[in-house]
């Protein structure tokens, strides 16, 4: 979908677990890629500079910020969005601790406070509270004042040591 | 409709979950850029890079051979009509000034549009725009209240002398200098608050595209104010106002800045025409933060007088308010000036009172309503007042606002204004309490034995929040906002669709109005589902502003929903043959009162209205429909909060750190209270980002300095503090409901508590600030002279 520049090329990536070949401008960024060429509307741009992370995806299982990405730069990468974090109709853990503590008002920033989240958690599964807010403070949300943010990625987290323990015993 | 005849309300002042949520949550969430029609093109536009000038030309022949771009349109080449916010106000009090879509000689701002860019993708948008060439003759720019009101200053507007296009003194006390004579005790507060952006995540944008068939501009915008653009892009485009459609999807928060009409939007609008092809503009954050709509940059110069006691006797204030280039539409620059002209006294008994209030024009980017209008400043002024009274007569700063805040209700005031019942004392006491039992005073005290600078501070306030049309009328405006309609029509399942003129970007409507209209007609919350953001679906509506949704827009459906349980009733009456008295809407049924058994379901009655219309009693119009509107009468209705902030302030670095936050607020009845938490809370985050962080700023030759998160400072989780929320409730008596306004208190009520607390760690060093925001440069100065004194002091 790109202008009339001649330099376009192909890039193979992986998004959600699904190969994906796209055909493009080779200064397109990630987040457009997602979101015009692949329809993963669910990331969003707020700033394209790199600040507000509202675009934040999992690029082979680390956050990034896919508007400071260029799609080639996805080159064989394993990508995942927001979409990836429900099954059918279920919500997450993650997703169903935002709802419980009302993480989101307007929800535009959500998808990258989630991806950051369980980028965050799955490298740091024992975060307490002040290294979770400090985590979180990587993105901006305008709607809540963060404090409810924090809370549902608290007990997201303290949910999922809680189900570990358990399965261990 | 009598309460009684409704089963219990099991879901209003429920903490029942979003009915957002999932989908938000997922990502299937739809916002203006999620929209693809097929043959889209993309607009930006090409935006003045001079404040002040004339475009002397303006040459797109290069950016029409740009690769992608298909067309590129100056104000000749749309010849739309101009935007102009008008008041109904003698010329010696305003001047209306006219905005055009895109400027056609006269640049006032950089970032202003003088033409519109369409190409096949945006990144041949943006390169389009980079190709245009434009000439102007520079004037020297107006920039702050200093050069607009100097005697000979060029002129923004040339229609509009001292660049002043409002200049009111609406109130003036008779015998008040005398008072001011006699007085024992007079203060004086100059304070400032700096320009700020409201900064929704989610930029404007606008999807249009003319759809043949209807023959009809159909147009998807983020907009909090739907029915308002349509008029406004009729008018300017000279179409039927039938002929213009607008859908707002998932909109990414607005906080006033999406309540009034851009010109981008219509710009857009024109060119799809045009073009005969969808055409999307989605703005970039940097166009967000330049050359979007601004606020708050005002200026209080007030004179206070207060008896031995403490007791204030009269104000007077003079009110500049720095409204920037043009005139925003429907509320003109009057919105700031206005508001705090006739709401200044709030929660205080002021008995004499005198105001002027001014908005100027400058050479930067217009303003727009922000989340609280005024009112986060106004508080702020009138809160350094008693803090100031405080000092000179040796007062406890809570004592003086308890001896002051208003207790009787209804009271009218000096500004003619009648405050419904509210909380104001029991708020500062509770507040005041909160703190004190955490313990914070001795930790204060502690503290100063340590060399550490910690400070407590309050700020109390009321707010007229569900603005009805008389509110507005009294301002004058040409338009006059106010009430709003709600229509609900069940379907042959029983399942109810609520559609309302208000429209949410995030305080959770969907949930809130299904809460009320689903208890209003005894229905499960899942049977009931809000449209909304759609001028096709209900004749007009005034959107969402001013904290008037849930007290405006919520009472309409209370309204609505009443009538059609009216209709259900009425006709299981005649299908049972029972008197109508005798029925009652009950979980999903009409039901009989005195005999539970015996009823017909929401469903079955549905059936007969819709499919079995030969079952209808005679006379009765088939289907199940109903509207009503909704206006608040009087003044309208006013909440209430106590903001209680301690602060420290950090030796060496300047740095505020806010160690604990307590809100008590008054809303009336909270339809759902963890709605009304979250709305705080936010709220409370921007009023602290005012106080602490924000400032859009600009250069000597106007241009602006924040063109991205680097510069503007906006505060992160680091930077808000968990906040404690103690709810109080005192029903509106105006309301459907009894719930009063919610959306607006916390960034009222913060920048004025944690000034109060920044200067109350600051009392050993003698400083007292009164601007904001805040700079870490002016704290850190005041300490060193305070640790400079203080060693001075130990070594004599």
């Amino acid at each position: 979908m790109s202008s009339n520049s001649t330099d376009h090329q192909l890039v193979s990536l992986t998004v959600n677990g699904t190969a994906r070949e796209v055909v493009l401008d080779s200064r397109r960024t990630l987040a457009d890629t997602l979101r015009h060429d692949l329809g993963l509307t669910g990331t969003h741009l707020a700033c394209e500079h790199g600040i507000c992370g509202a675009c934040t995806v999992l690029v082979d299982g680390r956050p990034a910020r896919s508007c400071l990405m260029f799609a080639v730069q996805a080159e064989g990468k394993q990508v995942r969005t927001v979409e990836s974090l429900s099954g059918d109709s279920r919500l997450s853990d993650l997703q169903q601790a935002f709802a419980d503590r009302h993480g989101l008002q307007c929800g535009f920033c959500t998808p990258g406070f989630l991806m950051l989240a369980e980028g965050f958690l799955a490298e740091n599964p024992d975060a307490d509270r002040k290294e979770i807010r400090e985590a979180v403070s990587s993105n901006l949300c305008r709607c809540t004042g963060y404090q409810t943010i924090v809370d549902a990625v608290e007990h997201c987290a303290t949910a999922r040591r809680g189900h570990q323990k358990g399965n261990v015993q | 409709m009598n309460r009684t005849d409704t089963a219990p309300s099991p879901l209003v002042g429920t903490a029942v979950p979003r009915r957002e949520d999932p989908r938000l949550l997922t990502g299937r969430g739809r916002f203006v850029d999620d929209i693809q029609l097929p043959r889209m093109l993309h607009a930006q536009f090409v935006r003045s890079s001079v404040a002040s000038g004339r475009l002397t030309s303006l040459d797109l022949s290069a950016v029409r051979e740009v690769p992608g771009v298909v067309a590129a349109f100056t104000a000749d080449d749309l010849d739309l009509s101009a935007i102009t916010a008008g008041l109904h106000r003698p010329p010696e009090e305003y001047v209306p000034t006219e905005m055009p879509v895109l400027a056609r000689d006269r640049v006032r701002f950089v970032g202003e549009p003088i033409a519109i860019v369409i190409a096949e993708d945006p990144y041949a948008a943006e390169d389009g725009i980079e190709a245009a060439k434009a000439v102007y003759d520079v004037f020297p720019p107006i920039l702050n209240e200093g050069t607009a009101l100097a005697p000979g200053a060029p002129l923004v507007h040339e229609e509009a002398p001292g660049n002043t296009l409002l200049d009111v003194s609406l109130f003036a006390t008779e015998g008040i200098d005398r008072i001011f004579a006699d007085a024992p005790c007079t203060v004086r507060v100059e304070s400032r608050t700096g320009r700020q952006n409201a900064l929704p995540l989610e930029t404007r944008g606008a999807l249009a595209q003319w759809d043949a068939r209807e023959e009809q501009l159909v147009v998807h915008t983020c907009t909090q104010i739907p029915h308002q653009v349509r008029t406004v892009m009729a008018n300017c485009m000279g179409l039927d106002e039938r002929a213009v459609r607008v859908v707002v999807p998932d909109m990414g928060g607005g906080f006033g800045i999406k309540c009034v009409v851009g010109r981008e939007e219509i710009a857009v609008g024109a060119a799809a025409m045009r073009l005969g092809r969808a055409v999307k503009w989605i703005e970039d954050r940097k166009d967000a933060l330049t050359a979007s709509f601004l606020a708050r940059e005002q200026h209080y110069s007030l004179r206070a007088a207060f008896d031995s006691d403490g007791h204030i006797l009269a104000l007077d204030a003079d009110v500049v308010c720095d409204m920037g280039a043009y005139s925003c539409y429907p509320f003109t620059v009057g919105i700031e000036p206005l508001m705090a002209s006739s709401e200044m006294p709030g929660v205080y008994r002021i008995p004499a009172y005198r105001v002027r209030g001014r908005a100027i024009t400058t050479n930067k980017a217009p303003t727009a309503p922000y989340r609280g209008v005024s009112r986060p400043q106004y508080v702020m002024a009138v809160e350094r007042v008693f803090e100031r009274a405080a000092r000179e007569l040796g007062m406890d700063p809570v004592e003086i606002r308890r001896r002051n805040v208003i207790t009787e209700f209804p009271y009218t005031g000096v500004n003619n204004i009648t405050y419904d019942p509210g909380s104001y004392l029991e708020s500062l006491d509770l507040c005041e309490k909160s703190l004190r039992d955490e313990g914070w005073y001795a930790r204060q005290a502690e503290a100063a034995e340590q060399g550490r600078h910690l400070g407590i501070g309050y700020s109390c306030f009321s707010e007229r929040t569900g603005y009805g049309t008389a509110a507005f009328a009294q301002r004058r405006m040409k338009v006059v906002p106010g009430f709003d309609l709600a229509e609900v029509r069940m379907d042959t399942t029983g399942a109810l669709t609520v559609t309302t003129g208000t429209i949410s970007h995030g305080q959770s409507h969907e949930t809130t109005m299904a809460q009320i209209a689903a208890d209003e007609l005894g229905l499960e919350l899942h049977k009931v589902k809000l449209h909304q953001g759609d001028t096709e679906r209900i004749a007009y509506g005034w959107g969402t502003f001013a904290s008037r949704s849930i007290a405006i827009g919520g009472s309409a459906v209370r309204r609505a929903a009443g009538k059609l349980g009216e209709q259900l009733r009425a006709l299981a009456a005649a299908l049972l043959d029972v008197p109508y008295e005798d029925t009652v809407l009950d979980k999903g049924r009409v039901r009989l009162r005195d005999d539970p058994e015996r009823g017909l379901t929401h469903v079955e009655l549905a059936e007969v209205a819709y499919l079995r219309a030969d079952l209808l009693p005679a006379g009765t119009e088939p289907g199940l429909t109903a509207t009503a509107s909704f206006d608040t009468l009087s003044d309208g209705t006013f909440s209430n909060a106590t903001h209680g902030v301690v602060v420290e302030l950090h030796e060496g670095t300047g740095q505020v750190e806010i160690l604990r936050y307590v809100c008590v607020e008054d809303c009336g009845v909270a339809i759902n209270p963890t709605v009304v938490e979250g709305q705080c809370r936010g709220g409370i985050a921007q009023g602290i980002a005012g106080a602490l962080y924000e400032h859009v700023t600009y250069d000597a030759q106007g241009d602006p300095e924040c063109t991205g998160f680097m510069e503007y400072k906006m505060p992160t989780a680091a930077e808000i503090p968990d906040i404690t929320i103690h709810h109080l409730e005192t029903p509106s008596l105006i309301t459907e409901t009894g719930a009063k306004g919610a959306g607006e208190g916390g960034t009222i009520g913060a920048p004025a508590a944690v000034l109060n607390a920044v200067n109350d760690a600051l009392r050993p060093t003698g400083v007292e600030l009164e601007n904001t925001p805040i700079r870490p440069e002016q704290i850190q100065l005041s300490l060193e002279q305070a640790a400079y004194k203080h060693k001075e002091s130990a070594q004599a």
